[in-house]
């Protein structure tokens, strides 16, 4: 048979192996193709191209026939085909019934704005009818308000809030789980509280709602039933499983080595866990925090089910909205390719590139402290 | 012979001081042993009121009823659409994610080389889907499969519709949305257990005169199988109880119907507890109904995790054994 290699020999087997290997590209395609279409729906706003405003400055006939047709068709909002079907005679009557409509339009003074402009996405404004300059998320009413302050302040005050409740239990737990518990005992902790991780969120967010929010309201005696509070500590249960997981993983790679020489020395096993593991496992807890946020952060059902209002205040116990529960919420309400719906794809966007660079960061931290504990770097 | 000096001392690397009865080392093992039962604990009331509140309305009539005559009326209402719906969009998410997800693995493992830049790279995209937030693959589902995949296949295969067939919520897009988000489960399952296993098969099987293809069909996979079928269950453990991907893609919230076409929306068992917690006109009235949906999903994805558990044990003493 001679000593052929590669494609020549066995052609089939070749053309297999090629396809298994584009095949096992599907991962990064994935990943770039969510990058593309969400930031894709999203583009518009990103660019400045969308315009919300409720009533636009009309033109007379004489002004709006000198525009130059580019402008015009703007000026009507038609589409490139539409204008292009469209006569004289037919644009003639569209603009004055853009004049004639200005008339009876709404006269506050906001409704000339867009708000998807920057602007008014981040900074505060004084809408008429309020008294100081106010970040306002209101999509709904004539004035669509697009501020998006209140919805990330919502994501990091809950997020935090999780994170407060979830990273003492669930470091506590990892330290216990890896360096104190009795082995026959350990292997009955570690899977039970892996069992936490099993709960959809759609179910946590059932008992939050249901259970836990009376329980809360008899204990902490708040008025708002559904709160930050409460999101927070349903998000915590949902963190909990997965910064234990990390945490008990980075603690358990320390050589055991380590403790053993601690030991030899007269330590007691927590001032070998305490002075001698935790040290060495702590960019692994860190990671775990870290991940930990990612997580909180995208989460979606607990929150949608456990917040309300969309407002921005240091009380603990006041209504929040993340990020994510507004998506979801509002999502199937938005039209279609309107800027409501833009601006909740650019959240998205938003939420994916933050979530990347924290997993980023964590996976690194992982891999350089396994490889450092292995000895290798 | 010189003897070197000894001018180096070395320091004492921490200062352990140890009393008859230290105080610090009982508080620290309580205190973290007090996290851990506090959190086992919290699981348990959770389980435990879940299963108190639900097991009495939970029937035979409410698993096989379905809500064609109202879905809040917990004297009729059942489950059966929800089930149907939930089992449909999971074994179509495996069907597609499997083959992907295996092949994938597959080629990390016995062909590319493992520190190759492409291996790299793939290994960064499988940690980042694994973190991407699951309300971004229902954007992603709806602005690729639905909207951009969906309408571009109504445009040449149904031109004269005067309703979108493809180019709406379907079990087709829902199963897909899912089938990309579990992908990085099947992968790192199926990889773990691609490399579990010993190296001396695959140089006996070539040493014969097995080509590469051969061997991983024949010596590599089957011994794989195990991993594979844990990786599949975890992720479709991962996936039944998601709703957030679905949201926008394929679940409504009614649909009386069993899914027949994969164009058709479909209920589902945890987008089901949403609407009943969030939506129920009397939630008072509609309780014991909504225990009821939670227990029958929990039930779902605990036995799949049961399941997932079983396998991966039996799979150690296959490997045990081996060598």
């Amino acid at each position: 048979m001679g000593l052929k290699r590669g494609h020549r020999a066995r052609p089939l087997e070749w053309m297999i192996e090629q396809l298994i290997q584009f095949v096992s590209y599907s991962a990064i395609i994935m990943v770039f193709l969510i990058f593309v279409f969400v930031t894709r729906e999203a583009l518009p706003i990103l660019l400045g191209q969308m315009d919300s405003a409720a009533v636009r400055p009309s033109l007379s006939m004489d002004e709006a026939m000198k525009l130059p047709e580019a402008d015009l068709r703007k000026y009507l909002n038609m589409t490139q085909s539409e204008f292009a079907k469209a006569d004289a005679e037919s644009i003639k009557i569209l603009v004055e019934l853009r004049i004639e409509s200005s008339a009876t339009e709404t006269t506050d003074k906001d409704a000339k704005l867009n708000t998807t402009q920057w602007s008014h996405l981040l900074g505060p404004y004084q809408w008429s009818g309020y008294t100081q300059p106010e970040y306002i998320w209101q999509p709904v009413g004539t004035i669509h308000k697009y501020n998006i302050v209140p919805l990330l302040v919502g994501s990091l005050k809950v997020s935090f809030i999780a994170l407060a409740f979830a990273l003492p239990l669930a470091l506590g737990a990892a330290i216990y789980v890896s360096q104190l518990a009795n082995p026959r005992i350990k292997e009955w902790l570690k899977p039970a509280i892996e069992l936490l991780a099993g709960l959809p969120s759609v179910v946590l967010g059932f008992f939050a709602m249901l259970v836990m929010a009376t329980f809360l309201q008899n204990v902490f005696g708040y008025t708002t039933r559904l709160n930050a509070f409460l999101a927070g500590i349903a998000l915590g249960l949902a963190v909990i499983p997965l910064v234990f997981s990390i945490a008990e993983d980075a603690l358990t790679s320390v050589p055991r080595s380590y403790t053993q020489a601690a030991l030899a020395l007269g330590s007691s096993r927590w001032q070998a866990a305490y002075q001698i593991v935790l040290p060495a496992a702590l960019p692994g807890v860190f990671a775990a925090a870290v991940l930990g946020f990612g997580r909180a952060l995208g989460e979606t059902m607990i929150v949608l089910m456990t917040s309300s209002a969309s407002i921005i205040s240091w009380n603990i116990f006041d209504s929040a909205r993340p990020i994510t529960a507004s998506i979801a919420a509002e999502l199937a309400e938005a039209v279609f390719g309107g800027h409501h719906y833009r601006i909740l794809f650019m959240l998205g966007a938003l939420l994916f590139t933050v979530t990347f660079l924290l997993n980023l960061i964590g996976d690194v931290v992982v891999h350089r402290l396994k490889r450092r504990l292995e000895g290798k770097a | 012979m010189q003897t070197i000096p000894n001018t180096h001392t070395p320091e004492p690397v921490a200062h352990f001081h140890r009393s008859r009865f230290d105080a610090w080392s009982f508080l620290f093992t309580g205190v973290t042993g007090a996290c851990t039962y506090l959190i086992i604990a919290i699981l348990l009331l959770i389980l435990g009121n879940i299963v108190l509140n639900g097991y009495s309305h939970f029937s035979w009539r409410f698993l096989t009823g379905g809500a064609d005559r109202g879905m809040y009326d917990p004297e009729t209402a059942g489950v059966l659409p929800m089930i149907v719906g939930t089992a449909s969009r999971i074994i179509l998410m495996t069907i597609f994610v499997i083959p992907v997800g295996v092949i994938t693995a597959l080629y990390m493992t016995e062909y590319a080389h493992s520190t190759s830049l492409g291996i790299r790279i793939i290994r960064g995209a499988v940690a980042n889907l694994a973190g991407v937030p699951s309300i971004v693959f229902g954007l992603f589902g709806w602005g690729f499969f639905l909207n951009f995949i969906g309408t571009h296949m109504d445009q040449l295969l149904h031109p004269e519709a005067a309703k979108a067939v493809w180019g709406k919520p379907a079990l087709i897009w829902a199963s897909l949305t899912l089938a990309v988000m579990t992908l990085p489960v099947v992968i790192v399952a199926t990889e773990e257990a691609l490399k579990s296993i010993p190296h001396g098969l695959r140089e006996a099987s070539l040493a014969l005169g097995a080509t590469k293809l051969q061997t991983v069909l024949r010596i590599v996979l089957p011994q794989a199988m195990p991993g594979i079928l844990t990786g599949g269950i975890l992720a479709i453990s991962r996936a039944a109880g998601e709703v957030a991907p679905i949201l926008f893609t394929g679940a409504v919230s009614f649909y009386p119907d069993l899914p027949k076409a994969l164009t058709d929306p479909f209920m589902d068992l945890g987008y089901h507890v949403f609407i009943l917690s969030t939506q129920s006109p009397n939630i008072e009235q509609t309780r014991p109904l909504l225990y009821a949906t939670v227990m029958a999903l929990l039930l779902l994805t605990f036995l799949l995790n049961v399941m997932a558990i079983l396998v991966r044990a039996q799979m150690r003493r296959k490997l045990r054994a081996l060598q």
